[in-house]
């Protein structure tokens, strides 16, 4: 009873003051939809504000200092030796302070996470569709977020100056100074001079503890409001329109839920920092400019950048004095800029193709939308074959392959491989979608064999409950394109006119290809699918018949062949 | 019928018979390819001409096919006179020699000759004049070695084949520099000293004896030591602790995830 | 008042026209909200939850997940032991210490997770509801207002009336704007042709990296051998030695080939320079029967015999060469400084 009348004290003072009663009664009622895969999100946003609570115990013992000191702390092996003040305070952080290295591990894991729920959280939001209007602005914000936690980590494990780190900021430096015409200004404004001077570490620092993170924090704020604003997309299913949003509310449910994830976070990462070394900087020794070892990689979300920078051929112009060095800048700057830049226009790059401007609440199940799954593979494979390059001397020395024959097969793969997983991957979507169909026709399977007065064995199928239907009835409904070629007096309709229109259209055609659901009555007792001409994969100039989205399945009615049990299959 | 042939249709039958077969084969194999003895321990004394004989029995036997009859070498290999006894027992001890097979370069294997036999026949070649010497066991001690400098010149000259601590790399058309996980402080000292197939030669001029014993102190405290991070995840740095961050803690946040949203059946009637 | 936005499903016009606002009035609370207000406004029938049940399942569920609570208290307090316990500051200590520590937290906040999932799943009556989704285009008559709003103020303002004032505040917020760029001038100095030199000069010995020994060619006699060296005096200046690390050679006699300077050669013993010039890391991995210099880091490989130029890999030049020669005393020493920019490729290099 106590307890009541306090909150009911505390609510009334506060209320007094900001008058909540309403609003937050709204924000404790708001909906949110369940799915695993909206937890993704979760996972970098946690793992955000685990870096924040362990990195400010951390700065209360780094120096971020280039000064040269002697160390004499418990890690005997390094007793005597000239470091600098960085790597001797995160020596002394991983053993002479209680907890400090379990910090550390805890703060490197947790930032090893952060990128890794990152890049699923924004393929999800790409495989679903969910960057659709009127989320572009989330995603292009999301965007900025990837490359500000890429950046920050950087900078991150830079921190703690020791031998393996400091390669990589001498790959950053002499990638800087390679840039044309502004390259070596970069390069000397960055370092404070020549490499490497005494001022990148506390300018790292303070980037990396203040700057990048109120970027961070304000652009997260952000993105969290717009998505609480337009109200979070839903997966498709019964009852589940473009005009509501099905789920249970943020009070209990939600909140119970989220705040269990963080915990599961929480814990993951001092279970990873308790049970597996990371960053064990004292194995590493100290940054000289003079020593390197075999196998120097960056962290893996810099992965990408190493790849491309080992498997570029030596290619550069010196041109009236000066010097074009391809070989360093085209790695640095293309795959990063290709996948980012493609990226943010997507939304805008798919909205003109379709001409799509309805708002879009409801996602895509990947496999209904073939070509954009399939062109996310794409990127995702291009982005692993550099990842795969960037590791090139570990996979050589563990499994025995030459050296040179990994960089020649990845300067092959750059290609090949991105091609062969748009084919592959939109084979598999419109298997899948044909697999559904066929699903809403004869049935889901019971695992039930039964045996027919005749002699044969057959499966025992039911028909698919109404939860499943409509999951399996959903289908992303693209307008129509005006008419392109002529209408009737000729003229092709705005925006579909000239090389551009026409592009326009071809492109359409393959965007929205997938396997309509009417043929599933086309055939007899075969599975004579192909032999309507659909969904064979090809283009044939008409725009598919628009498909009813959401998930009303009184629109569907029983045209969809028969589910009945004893079917032979 | 027999307790086996009750359950000779047993569900785990198959399997049974098939670890059998595999620990069988495995015995044999094990049993036949005679582990060597440990190479660790210093040649043991005689005179120094009965060692140059035995040594030289030796050599007629296990080497000169390939190394010639004299050590001159042939098509198959270089000749040795003047690589010195430090050389051989490198290789010798190591079970490098005698190769497996030609290939790029040869592999530490359990070695073929004890160290008796290897002190003999490592006499025998130094016999034949000039090349460095096997280290004695003072040479080779790490008692009062400065390890820090140690790993400045292990990263400086070392670390770019080897690894940090010494885990191993790849080399260009296949070779490879291996671990060093299992050399004995007599084994770095000769491979510094005699720059064993691709690996340069440190000479007791360019880093001197002290220097060496540093080298080794760095090289053989850093892998005895224990990782207080954890499982070191093979000292390889972010390609393993990376693939760890996906496939440990992703995946494991993906099945909580699972956990968290996964729809029950049943519990208040609505249906899943 | 004018909060049509808030009933509208569609963007219907609205009836007769509200009254429009006089400027300085403040508009009333509801449509000051943020967010779209609470729709059960308009939808009466209230989202209840349905009561908690308390029957056998629940109630044994609420016994995990006490029982994972109580784990969890015990283990954060287990934590605090053992951070107590583990005193001292060895390797081994830190080892167990780190063990320890983290697998008490991550037992503590796994429990509360887990906890926290039994309790949601299995005790927590379910619930799904729906909540209507309202367009987020604001009404047309909404929008005819706020255009209203805004050029009243524009046109108040005189801005766009008057391009004298908007011309002349556009001309004074420029070099404002650009005031922060310029007081970035400082963060370094220009490189001007500090990247063609390195500290080498002549007569400068070689001293073996790290041991401040100054080297003869008859100590560094056996072929095949290879080593890092510094410029006497400057080993512990990294500025200097991002540029002036050299790696020295020694060649069976012959083997060095153009275009390895001849002159610039002792006794078959050749010296590089050590930095890339891909992009900078040191290469020093040697191998001694192929004579290859292999990067690391990205791979290039430099052929030592024929003066160090590409044979594989990202970079575009050769290891610069540095002339050595022996001094009085018979050390190796520097003839002079390298005769082309060391290290990474740049604009101005020709």
């Amino acid at each position: 009873m106590s307890v009541e009348k306090g909150l009911e004290g505390v609510g009334s003072w506060l209320d007094d003051r900001f008058t909540g009663a309403k609003g937050v009664r709204y924000l404790l009622r708001k909906v949110f939809p369940d799915h695993w895969s909206f937890l993704l999100g979760e996972i970098a946003l946690y793992s955000f504000i685990i870096l924040l609570l362990t990195g400010t115990f951390l700065t209360f013992f780094f120096q971020p200092s280039m000064t040269d000191v002697v160390y004499h702390g418990s890690y005997t092996h390094l007793d005597g030796v000239h470091m600098s003040q960085a790597y001797a305070s995160t020596l002394n952080i991983s053993f002479d302070v209680r907890g400090g290295l379990l910090m550390r591990q805890i703060h490197h894991w947790a930032a090893d996470l952060f990128v890794a729920a990152i890049l699923a959280h924004m393929l999800r939001i790409f495989f679903t569709g969910a960057y659709r209007k009127p989320r572009e602005v989330n995603w292009l914000i999301g965007i900025t977020l990837f490359t500000l936690a890429l950046l920050e980590g950087l900078f991150g494990y830079s921190l703690p100056d020791d031998l393996l780190s400091g390669a990589g900021l001498r790959i950053t430096e002499g990638v800087l100074q390679s840039i044309p015409v502004v390259g070596t200004y970069l390069a000397f404004f960055l370092f404070g001079g020549a490499y490497p001077g005494h001022v990148i570490i506390p300018r790292m620092y303070i980037l990396h503890v203040l700057l990048i993170p109120g970027l961070l924090l304000a652009l997260i704020t952000a993105h969290l409001f717009i998505m609480t604003f337009q109200k979070h997309t839903q997966m498709p299913g019964k009852g589940r329109t473009n005009a509501n949003v099905v789920g249970a509310p943020a009070y209990p449910y939600f909140a119970a839920k989220t705040g269990a994830f963080f915990f599961f976070t929480f814990g993951a990462v001092a279970l990873a920092g308790a049970l597996a070394q990371i960053n064990p900087i004292w194995l590493y020794g100290p940054y000289n400019p003079v020593g390197i070892s075999a196998g120097s990689q960056p962290d893996f979300y810099m992965g990408f950048l190493e790849g491309s920078l080992r498997m570029m051929p030596a290619w550069q112009w010196v041109v009236f004095g000066h010097t074009f060095a391809f070989n360093v800048f085209i790695p640095a700057l293309l795959p990063l800029g290709l996948i980012m830049t493609g990226a943010a226009l997507w939304p805008f790059i798919e909205q003109w193709v379709t001409g799509d401007k309805r708002e879009h609440h409801l996602n895509d199940r990947p496999r209904n939308a073939p070509t954009r799954t399939a062109i996310g593979m794409t990127t995702v494979a291009f982005y692993g074959v550099l990842w795969a390059e960037g590791a090139n001397d570990v996979i050589a020395n563990h499994f025995d392959i030459p050296l040179y024959t990994i960089t020649w097969i990845a300067r092959f793969a750059i290609f090949l491989v991105p091609w062969f997983t748009y084919w592959l991957t939109k084979r598999i979507c419109l298997g899948l979608q044909r697999a559904d169909l066929h699903t809403l026709e004869h049935g889901v399977e019971t695992g039930i064999i039964r045996q027919l007065p005749n002699g044969e064995f057959i499966e025992v199928t039911e028909p698919p409950t109404d939860e499943e239907r409509a999951v399996l009835l959903s289908r992303p409904d693209y307008p129509q394109l005006p008419a392109g070629g002529e209408s009737a007096d000729g003229v092709p309709a705005p925006g579909m006119r000239g090389a551009v229109g026409r592009a326009r259209e071809r492109a359409y055609n393959v965007l929205v290809e997938s396997v309509p659901l009417e043929e599933s009555h086309a055939h007899g007792d075969g599975h004579a699918i192909e032999g309507n001409g659909h969904g064979n994969g090809h283009g044939d100039g008409h725009a598919p018949a628009a498909v009813p989205s959401g998930a009303a399945e009184d629109e569907q009615h029983g045209s969809q062949g028969s589910t009945q049990q004893g079917e032979s299959h | 019928m027999s307790w086996i042939t009750a359950r000779r249709r047993h569900p785990a039958a198959g399997y049974v018979i098939l670890v059998l077969g595999l620990l069988l084969v495995g015995a044999l194999y094990a049993s036949v390819t005679g582990a060597g003895t440990s190479a660790s321990a210093s040649p043991p004394v005689t005179t120094a001409q009965a060692l140059v004989s035995a040594g030289q029995r030796i050599f007629a036997q296990d080497c000169a096919t390939c190394h010639g009859t004299y050590a001159q070498g042939t098509n198959s290999a270089p000749g040795l006179i003047g690589v010195g006894s430090a050389a051989v027992d490198f290789q010798v001890s190591t079970g490098r020699m005698p190769l497996a097979f030609q290939g790029n370069e040869g592999v530490r294997k359990p070695p073929r000759l004890n160290p008796k036999q290897t002190g003999e026949v490592a006499q025998y070649i130094g016999s034949l004049g000039g090349g460095p010497a096997i280290p004695s066991g003072a040479q080779v001690s790490t008692s009062g070695a400065n390890v820090g400098l140690g790993q400045q010149l292990f990263s400086a000259n070392c670390g770019a084949c080897h690894n940090f601590v010494g885990a191993g790399g790849a080399l260009t058309y296949g070779k490879f520099a291996p671990a060093l996980t299992q050399s004995t402080n007599r084994q770095i000292y000769e491979a510094m000293q005699t720059g064993p197939e691709a690996m340069p030669v440190f000479n007791d001029t360019t880093i001197t004896p002290s220097e060496k014993r540093d080298i080794i102190a760095f090289v053989t405290e850093t892998r005895t030591q224990p990782n207080p991070g954890g499982f070191s995840l093979g000292r390889v740095g972010p390609v393993t602790e990376g693939l760890v961050a996906f496939l440990g803690l992703l995946l494991f946040m993906v099945l909580m995830a699972m956990w968290i949203t996964g729809k029950k059946k049943g519990h208040s009637g609505e249906e899943s | 008042m004018t909060d049509s936005n808030v009933h509208g499903q569609s963007p219907e016009p609205e009836g007769p026209a509200a009254p429009h606002r006089v400027i300085g009035t403040p508009s009333p609370a509801e449509s000051r909200s943020m967010l779209a207000p609470a729709p059960e406004e308009e939808h009466p029938p209230a989202r209840e939850l349905p009561p908690a049940p308390e029957d056998e399942h629940t109630n044994k569920a609420a016994k995990v997940v006490a029982a994972c609570f109580i784990l969890a208290m015990l283990a954060g307090l287990a934590f605090i032991a053992v951070y107590f316990i583990f005193n001292d500051h060895s390797v081994s200590a830190v080892t167990h210490g780190n063990l320890a520590l983290g697998l008490t937290m991550a037992a503590a906040f796994l429990l509360l997770g887990a906890g926290a999932t039994v309790w949601v799943r299995h005790v927590m009556p379910k619930v799904e509801i729906a909540e209507e989704r309202h367009p987020l285009r604001s009404s047309p008559q909404a929008r005819a207002e706020f255009a209203e709003t805004f050029k009243e103020g524009a046109e108040a303002s005189g801005f766009v009336k008057r391009p004298l004032i908007r011309r002349s505040l556009i001309a004074a917020t420029v070099p404002v704007a650009l005031a922060p760029i310029v007081l970035l001038r400082d963060l370094g100095p220009l490189p001007y042709d500090s990247l063609d030199h390195t500290v080498w000069k002549k007569g400068l010995r070689l001293i073996v990296y790290g041991t401040n020994r100054p080297i003869t060619p008859a100590e560094f006699n056996t072929p095949g051998s290879m080593i890092t060296v510094a410029p006497e005096g400057f080993q512990s200046d990294y500025d200097a030695m991002a540029k002036a690390a050299v790696i020295i050679i020694k060649m069976a006699p012959g083997q060095l080939q153009a275009p390895t300077v001849m002159n610039w050669t002792v006794n078959d013993i050749v010296a590089y320079s050590k930095i890339c010039t891909h992009v900078g890391c040191p290469a020093a991995l040697y191998e001694q029967t192929t004579h290859h210099i292999l990067c690391p880091c990205h791979q290039s490989t430099f052929d030592a015999t024929r003066g160090a130029k590409v044979l594989f890999g990202p970079a575009t030049r050769p290891l610069p060469q540095l002339p050595i020669t022996t001094d009085a005393q018979g050390y190796l020493v520097a003839q002079s400084d390298f005769h082309e920019a060391v290290g990474p490729s740049f604009w101005e290099r020709s």
